[in-house]
């Protein structure tokens, strides 16, 4: 798609800049499409491979969200795990048995099949929770926007580091907070959910959640995994979708002007706060998405998933694909989870074994990972599918726009 | 200046005094534009003229003082809402978005003017893509009508030449159709033949879309021949203003300014 993307700086800088061809774009999608829809009848319906691709899927859902805050916007996030936790959340309290009290114990149901309607708790139908998601996870995006938009660069990335870990630590101990002791809404919530319901489930997490069941097929079950790669593929097309015509609309310009100079574009008349919260808040939207569905995918949604890792794990996939760049952020997220989540355990694990040598290379996967990460970075710095702008950009070294990047990309 | 007077007032400035501080970097300073007018503001460096500029597009807050536009107090305003009600301003080292497109980066200028939301661009509408087009449309007009040619649309902003950056700027803010337009310091590493051109453009904007202009420069030769009055600022206070030989004889003005101008040249 952007094999020219390696030539010369001199070239690419003398014409228009570095470009792919303009039909590759067009032609990527449904040559992927077809690719993407084909693939789990290649598999064993139950196969580890398949399995890695749905947490890819997942996975490229959140890092196009995160790539509208940093790589569109410029406004470097490091606490992305948030809208992950928010949105599995959101599925663990309205698609599981958590709220057991809820309703005289007999449950809130709405849209779910005949065996899960009789389970207590909330139940709500998948479409649902994820709307649900959406709304949390955008107002949830939109706080955390609010302290950072007087912050430029370095300061942006810290309050969103603390507010990763904050959501993070009441995961955690959410277990300790009885809902029924909250001053002012104690009193309705114990009438609702019991005195003894708490939060979250802590570092036990909630299981079992929801699967996701669609009239008229089976059941999801971790034993097929083909229905859950279609609807992650769902998410991926529709998110995908939603990424390309923003960034060409006026909200796309106006994000990527605010992430080139600032001053410039509100002087254009780009209300800067209203724009910036929109990014955060579709961002974060795409987390809770992702979120959600991970959340049932898992099986459980457990504290111990939103640490400060995973943010990191999200924003080197788009980093790595090609800050701003839409399929280099798809590239980057599949690229990583199959290092994460193949490459790392499956394959590097047995070598030693393999070749007669006797050490546990479990010890060494963080070093392994890091260092894959250092040589891709150093043999591609713009990113694997680099943005067309962003291309030029690294490419090009004249006084003056040194600066430039790093504030860009800060 | 008797002619301008009778143009009613488009922007009003009102003992406008901004302190940083214990700086006081302008103090006390009225100042009026006429429609239709071309007037300049004048000073040595550090005078406080682009201070003052950041004061009249919303950057700055006033320490003291009341700006008025058409009529409306704007006096500490948003700078994207005041780039709304109609002033546009450049700026005195080019900024523009570097990695966009010169059709781009007018479309941009044309923001405030567009009403395509989040859902409009998911879903778009028919109003959205007409929208577009029309923005699209009016981007290629405004780079056209500040000379540059189709050649140049597509290219990135930075790979652009310094006087097609200029322009770009100067199309960018026209995108919006302001009715008064503000120049720091447009010829700033332009050649004699470039800032010849440029006067020659101010005039043009003027007669042909009634756009006011305010202007910062340090270039006496095009000052002389385009403002029809001068300000002249010294140490953040205004010391003179008239027309053009009025201020080039006031003895205050070439003791701060044209003096050191003179000795220089001479």
């Amino acid at each position: 798609m952007s094999s020219t993307a390696a030539t010369s700086p001199a070239r690419s800088r003398s014409r228009r800049g570095f470009q792919s061809p303009p039909w590759a774009e067009k032609a990527a999608a449904p040559i992927l499409l077809v690719l993407a829809i084909l693939l789990p009848f290649l598999f064993d319906p139950g196969s580890a491979f398949i399995a890695d691709c749905v947490l890819a899927l997942a996975y490229t859902v959140m890092a196009l969200g995160l790539n509208i805050i940093v790589g569109f916007a410029g406004l470097l996030d490091l606490g992305y795990v948030a809208f992950f936790a928010i949105g599995a959340y959101t599925l663990g309290w309205l698609g599981s048995g958590f709220f057991a009290f809820v309703n005289h114990s007999k449950g809130i149901h709405v849209g779910v099949n005949a065996f899960t309607s009789a389970l207590p708790g909330i139940h709500l139908n998948f479409v649902l929770v994820l709307v649900a998601a959406v709304l949390f996870t955008t107002i949830a995006g939109m706080l955390i926007g609010l302290p950072t938009l007087r912050l430029r660069g370095d300061y942006i990335a810290i309050v969103t580091l603390a507010f990763g870990e904050i959501i993070g630590r009441i995961a955690r101990n959410g277990d300790d907070i009885k809902l029924a002791k909250i001053p002012i809404v104690g009193g309705p919530f114990e009438n609702a959910f019991g005195k003894d319901q708490t939060f979250t489930a802590g570092v036990q997490g909630i299981t079992p959640t929801d699967k996701i069941s669609i009239p008229g097929l089976d059941p999801f079950t971790q034993l097929n995994q083909r229905p859950w790669y279609y609807v992650a593929l769902v998410l991926v097309g529709i998110v995908l979708f939603v990424n390309f015509r923003v960034r060409d609309s006026r909200l796309g310009r106006a994000w990527i002007a605010l992430r080139e100079d600032e001053v410039a574009a509100v002087a254009m008349g780009v209300p800067s706060v209203k724009t910036k919260l929109l990014a955060y808040g579709t961002g974060a939207a795409f987390g809770g998405i992702s979120g959600a569905f991970l959340g049932s995918y898992n099986s459980t949604v457990n504290a111990d998933q939103f640490q400060f890792y995973f943010s990191i794990l999200i924003l080197g996939m788009v980093i790595l694909g090609g800050l701003g760049s839409i399929w280099g952020t798809v590239l980057g997220a599949w690229t990583l989870t199959f290092i994460n989540f193949w490459l790392l355990p499956d394959v590097l694990n047995s070598l030693p074994s393999k070749i007669g040598l006797n050490f546990d290379m479990t010890q060494i996967t963080f070093g392994i990972y890091g260092f894959l990460l250092v040589i891709m970075m150093i043999l591609r710095p713009q990113g694997l599918l680099p943005e067309r702008r962003r291309a030029m950009e690294m490419t090009d070294s004249e006084g003056g726009e040194d600066s430039q990047i790093l504030t860009a990309r800060a | 200046m008797s002619e301008t007077q009778e143009q009613p007032v488009v922007l009003d400035a009102r003992n406008i005094t901004k302190q940083f501080g214990g700086l006081t970097a302008v103090a006390d300073v009225t100042f009026e534009v006429p429609e239709r007018a071309i007037v300049s503001i004048i000073g040595p460096n550090g005078a406080g003229k682009t201070t003052f500029f950041n004061m009249l597009t919303g950057f700055y807050k006033p320490t003291l003082g009341k700006i008025s536009f058409e009529g409306r107090n704007v006096t500490g305003g948003r700078p994207d809402v005041i780039m709304k009600l109609g002033m546009a301003r450049t700026f005195q080292n080019i900024r523009l978005f570097s990695t966009m497109t010169a059709m781009e980066n007018v479309m941009v200028g044309q923001n405030s003017r567009m009403a395509a939301g989040l859902f409009g661009a998911i879903f778009h509408t028919p109003k959205v893509r007409r929208e577009e087009k029309a923005v699209r449309e009016k981007a290629r007009e405004e780079l056209e009508y500040v000379g540059l040619g189709t050649r140049t649309h597509d290219q990135l902003a930075i790979n652009l030449a310094y006087g097609d950056q200029r322009r770009v700027e100067i199309a960018r803010a026209l995108a919006s159709s302001p009715r008064v337009l503000l120049l720091d310091e447009p010829t700033a590493g332009m050649n004699p033949q470039e800032s010849g051109e440029l006067t020659e453009f101010m005039r043009r904007l003027r007669d042909e879309r009634g756009i006011t202009i305010v202007l910062i420069e340090h270039d006496m030769k095009v000052i002389m021949g385009v403002s029809e009055r001068i300000s002249v600022l010294d140490h953040g206070e205004k010391i003179a203003e008239g027309a053009p030989a009025e201020v080039r004889s006031n003895p205050r003005v070439v003791e701060a300014y044209l003096g050191k101008q003179a000795t220089v040249e001479g």
